[in-house]
């Protein structure tokens, strides 16, 4: 880890310019947001290419279709509660049932927009987009893992959801770092519990995990950042080498990344403890995004109490 | 029944509409399920693009120059699978299996499942903004084919359909061109007093569109709005098609209860009948 934080969709922004000079068949649409999202870099690059379409995010999505019929690679963005759950319909009607490819990039997620409150907090996003069929969901890590997800998803021509965050969050990659659909990346190495966490939370992990092994506790970090296809190799891995299996996420418990986990495991033979750290289904309020991490449980001390209790 | 070619006299293409109304009446007796009234409504709408106005090629399905349909109100499909069997885009016997398991002819329309379906539709409000999507996209690829999208008029009371008429006119997308199918009803009554869609023409004016008012049932009213809508520039067309639900069948006209259901065996030997002996 470097000292470095950048936001997940500053990194975004970059990559789509770096993609649109590579690809001419990319273009990208938001809706009123560009300057938020970071979409505006690549409007500025390739005006041409760039779609406003207003604050009007089901028309968004479906316009997305119709461009991505036509063979078009489309990037579409705006807030996550907006492009999840606004036009959730069109994105399951349209995008998934069809496998157009349309790539929903989704940027303030979580809590850690802060202080614009709930109304702007997806908490719901990983549950509502994961259960819809032909819909991959990615929540990357970094910066770095970003881009790594943005220029994999560029290749194909299936849909997917991409997870983003508004605020700085520290570099854990380096640029030999290699992203593969459906694979984890296995952060610490650890055999008395494993901590399984995505997007902002896997840096708490890798501080928990830190200060645990100051007390002899031995935690495996996994960053699960492909929620769907998820790693089963990696949770039965956790389930045979260590004790305990707790999931770290800037989400509700109820559909996360948590019950993804949750789901593989309970298809293994043997029982696991488990525990799933994140919101326990409630809403948060305005704060500041360390305050609301603090206040809703996604801190590092909280992290070790629940790890001390299920050993 | 047999293939028809796809450029047609207006006489031709009344013989054309008579022998789909037969079509969508008989595979929807089959199906046991579906929708008659809006299918009815807007057959010489659809058999108008697929048999006069619209440039495709049955043998060429993704030909990239042809023109797109969509059926924004999907419920309306057994008249475009109709359409599309009369084309030579599958075989007349697929209409045998509408909505039936493993059908390629699923209950509103799926794209990956039916030759000569462009985009998956059935939840309302969805076409248009597909279809601004798709003359987005050819006039980046510099494509001059046209994109029609056929609404229903209770439909439009889904808000997206406005957001996409909004989009339209500020893109200046002049290839699109939607069709109202104004036939006045909807599932639980007649639109003005489910939910007040009138005035029409005025509203698609006010968002900058070029409007133009038919007999959906004439096809010379038809053919001649589908040709100007081509020609105007700036801005796209709407053509609010006045028309009857159930057109052709004299029990259903009108009838707002045969819109979401099939008609009985007793139903279509009735409806035959009199379909095979009105003049064209």
């Amino acid at each position: 880890m470097t000292a470095d934080k950048i936001a997940t969709r500053d990194a975004y922004g970059e990559v789509l310019v770096e993609l649109g000079e590579q690809h001419e068949e990319i273009v990208v649409l938001d809706a009123d947001l560009s300057k938020s999202t970071r979409t505006i870099k690549f409007a500025k690059r390739f005006p041409d290419r760039f779609f406003n379409m207003g604050i009007a995010e089901q028309n968004m999505i479906d316009t997305a279709c119709g461009l991505a019929v036509s063979g078009k690679t489309v990037f579409a963005s705006s807030f996550a509660i907006f492009a999840s759950g606004r036009a959730w319909e069109q994105v399951r009607n349209s995008i998934c049932y069809s496998r157009y490819n349309v790539k929903v990039v989704a940027t303030h997620a979580g809590i850690s927009v802060g202080e614009d409150g709930v109304s702007h907090q997806a908490c719901e996003d990983v549950a509502i987009m994961r259960a819809i069929p032909n819909m991959r969901v990615f929540v990357p890590a970094d910066a770095v893992e970003t881009k790594a997800i943005i220029r994999t998803i560029a290749q194909d021509q299936k849909p997917a959801y991409v997870r983003l965050g508004r605020a700085k969050v520290p570099v854990i990659y380096d640029d030999t770092y290699v992203f593969h659909a459906g694979k984890a990346s296995q952060l610490r190495e650890g055999t008395e519990v494993a901590l399984i966490a995505m997007g902002a939370t896997v840096v708490l992990a890798l501080e928990a995990a830190a200060r645990l092994a100051e007390e002899q506790i031995s935690v495996r970090v996994i960053n699960m950042s492909s929620v769907k296809p998820i790693d089963r190799d990696a949770i039965l891995a956790a389930s045979n080498e260590t004790r305990a299996i707790v999931t770290i996420e800037e989400h509700n418990v109820i559909g996360g990344l948590g019950s993804a986990v949750a789901e593989v495991l309970v298809t293994f033979p043997h029982r696991m403890p488990m525990r799933m750290i994140g919101l326990q289904d409630t809403f948060a309020q305005s704060g500041s995004y360390t305050e609301l991490f603090e206040r809703y449980g996604l801190s590092v001390p909280n992290v070790i109490r629940v790890i001390k209790e299920i050993l | 029944m047999k293939q028809f070619k796809l450029q047609n006299s207006v006489a031709e293409l009344k013989e054309i509409a008579k022998q789909m109304r037969v079509a969508i009446l008989k595979m929807l007796h089959r199906a046991g399920s579906g929708h008659s009234g809006g299918s009815l409504s807007c057959v010489e709408l659809i058999s108008g693009l697929y048999f006069s106005e619209l440039r495709h090629d049955p043998r060429n399905p993704s030909w990239e120059d042809r023109d797109r349909f969509i059926i924004s109100k999907g419920h309306g499909c057994p008249t475009v699978y109709a359409a599309l069997a009369f084309a030579g885009y599958f075989p007349l016997a697929e209409l045998d299996t509408l909505r039936k398991l493993g059908s390629i002819l699923q209950g509103h329309p799926y794209s990956r499942a039916t030759t000569g379906i462009e985009v998956s539709t059935g939840s309302l409000g969805h076409g248009l903004a597909m279809a601004n999507g798709i003359a987005l996209a050819a006039r980046l690829n510099k494509r001059n084919h046209h994109v029609f999208c056929l609404l229903g008029d209770g439909e439009i009371q889904e808000g997206e359909v406005w957001e996409a008429t909004m989009a339209a006119a500020h893109y200046r997308l002049d290839r699109v061109c939607a069709i109202l199918d104004h036939n006045g009803l909807q599932i639980d009554g007649p639109n003005d007093e489910v939910m007040k869609v009138m005035p029409v023409v005025e509203k698609w004016q006010a968002f900058g569109w070029h409007t133009i008012q038919i007999d959906g049932h004439n096809f010379d009213q038809i053919l001649a709005a589908y040709r100007a809508a081509r020609k105007v520039v700036g801005k796209p067309t709407m053509i609010v098609a006045e028309t009857v639900k159930g057109k052709g069948v004299s029990f259903m006209e009108n009838v707002v209860d045969f819109h979401g259901v099939a008609p009985t065996e007793e139903q279509l030997v009735r409806a035959l009948r009199e379909i095979e002996s009105s003049q064209p």
